[in-house]
């Protein structure tokens, strides 16, 4: 949860009149809301947060933390199955209803 | 050293270490706040390579750590109750309360779900007009303002069956709390990059000034920490104590104005006690009176919970900075990932969890003189690491940048 991952913006639109948008994390793409920085256009890249974008970066920055979260494993962390992780720390059988699917979280 | 080269320059870490051993003169103690720094310092074993008497003290910046025992009791009483939906990010489902965690509540038939984002929580809430979707706020400034947003919205879109149980804490009280302690060792601190992202550098100088402790704004990568040390001991060794801002390109003097504006307005600083280490003054925030009806600890009526800590845990000393985590008895035998007395052990930003990831064991070794595989840079021996540890699954094998 603390990680904070760089991506590049890709689409900006109004939802309920609050900036959102969607965010390419090195092919992961996810909804991220854009509120907090209202300047933001697409194609600048930022550090998102829990789904909010909360500062701007420079691409190649961003690229440097985004090929070391990702050889880290921590993009799957973030983006990943959760209830997977905690089953095999907990060493045991991942709860009913907490299928994973890869696609849901892209 | 394999990781370092595959996303840094080796050549450049290596002359920031020379000019850290040809500047420093005698011992230094500073504290990196952040959870995810520390990572990154015990997994390169950067701190085996500085100069000897210059130790890095792992600070109390995880969030999963600090949340207090009484509020994962709240938590775990509230999503077991029906017609609930209680939605956390990952990384709570295995901290232990008073005897179980969020995972066993799950497994029991609890509707608690992980989301990614505090907004899917609302979503959720209003897809489920039926249920009582209660968010699990925890984290540090940077957690902070998208749970501000979305309680925000909440109330914008009148979406009622929405709540936020609220955790969030703050850095420079906590700051302010390590320098009073009476053991303190701290002499510098290497400030979390992230948090000041958000909250920008301005409460940052008073304290450097009034506990005379240079505070350096740092980044997550090992060059970041290299050069974050290297700035810090500069100002040590020339008895300077200013804020120094060495991660500028995410970080501005200001920080997020939008952002700090929101909090501003939806939450309020109260004081608020941390896992393992008391109530620290008006080091967290709570909604304010505004928004108190989106508060889950009033919705739910769970103030009076009896928690009960673990008796053998010593991870609010490992918090403070006053022993490492394999100076803790239980460290490897009775405390592990799969069987976690305290959160640091449980969280992939706990100190604990790194020395168990990384097999340090032991005391740290003699700095080596230029990097060194971070294997070796762990220098443990096969028979002092626990058979635990020679088992992790890859599920251990995670570590993250930390936010706070």
């Amino acid at each position: 949860m603390c990680l904070a991952v760089p991506g590049r913006v890709v689409e900006i639109r109004d939802q309920d009149d609050t900036r959102m948008g969607k965010v390419d994390f090195g092919g992961v793409i996810k909804d991220v809301c854009l509120a907090y920085l209202p300047d933001l256009q697409v194609g600048e890249y930022t550090i998102v947060h829990v789904g909010f974008a909360l500062q701007r970066l420079d691409e190649e920055s961003a690229m440097q933390s985004l090929d070391l979260y990702r050889s880290l494993g921590a993009l799957e962390e973030e983006f990943g199955d959760h209830w997977g992780i905690a089953a095999q720390q907990a060493g045991e059988r991942r709860p009913p209803g907490t299928e994973y699917s890869k696609e849901e979280t892209a | 050293m394999k990781y370092l080269a595959e996303f840094s320059d080796p050549a450049l870490a290596k002359r920031l270490v020379d000019q850290i051993h040809a500047t420093v003169t005698q011992p230094w103690a500073m504290m990196e706040v952040c959870g995810g720094q520390t990572h990154t310092i015990v997994r390169h074993g950067i701190d085996q390579l500085l100069p000897d008497g210059v130790e890095m003290i792992h600070g109390p910046g995880c969030p999963v750590c600090v949340t207090p025992l009484e509020i994962i009791d709240k938590a775990l009483e509230i999503a077991s109750q029906p017609g609930v939906i209680f939605c956390s990010f990952g990384d709570m489902l295995r901290v232990p309360g008073s005897g179980r965690d969020l995972f066993r509540i799950k497994s029991e038939g609890g509707d608690v779900r992980v989301v990614y984002s505090p907004l899917d929580a609302l979503n959720l809430a209003r897809e489920n007009p039926d249920k009582q979707v209660v968010f699990f706020g925890i984290g540090f400034e940077t957690t902070a303002p998208p749970n501000a947003m979305t309680v925000y919205q909440a109330k914008k879109l009148g979406i009622e069956n929405f709540s936020l149980l609220v955790s969030h804490v703050r850095v420079p009280p906590a700051i302010e709390a390590i320098m009073q302690s009476p053991n303190c060792r701290v002499q510098a601190f290497l400030a979390a990059g992230h948090v000041c992202s958000v909250m920008g550098v301005e409460e940052y100088p008073e304290l450097a000034e009034k506990y005379k402790v240079p505070i350096v704004v740092t980044g997550f990568e090992p060059l970041d920490i290299l050069a974050g040390i290297l700035r810090t001991v500069i100002q040590l060794e020339k008895g300077e104590h200013t804020l120094e801002n060495a991660y500028r390109r995410a970080v501005r003097d200001e920080g997020n104005p939008a952002a700090k504006a929101m909090l501003a307005d939806v939450f309020e600083t109260t004081d608020r006690a941390w896992r393992g280490i008391g109530m620290i003054p008006q080091s967290g925030w709570r909604l304010s009176e505004r928004y108190r009806e989106y508060d889950a600890e009033y919705r739910f009526q769970v103030r009076d919970i009896k928690t009960e800590e673990s008796t053998v845990c010593r991870s609010g000393e490992v918090l403070q900075g006053h022993i490492k985590p394999h100076e803790c008895e239980a460290f490897g035998t009775l405390c592990t990932p799969r069987n976690p007395l305290g959160a640091t052990m449980v969280s992939s930003e706990g100190a604990c969890a790194a020395y168990y990831l990384y097999r340090r064991l032991q005391t740290p070794t003699p700095a080596p003189t230029a990097m060194g595989d971070n294997s070796l840079a762990g220098a443990t021996s096969p028979s002092a690491t626990s058979p635990a540890a020679s088992q992790q699954t890859s599920a251990d094998n995670k570590e993250v940048s930390s936010v706070g």
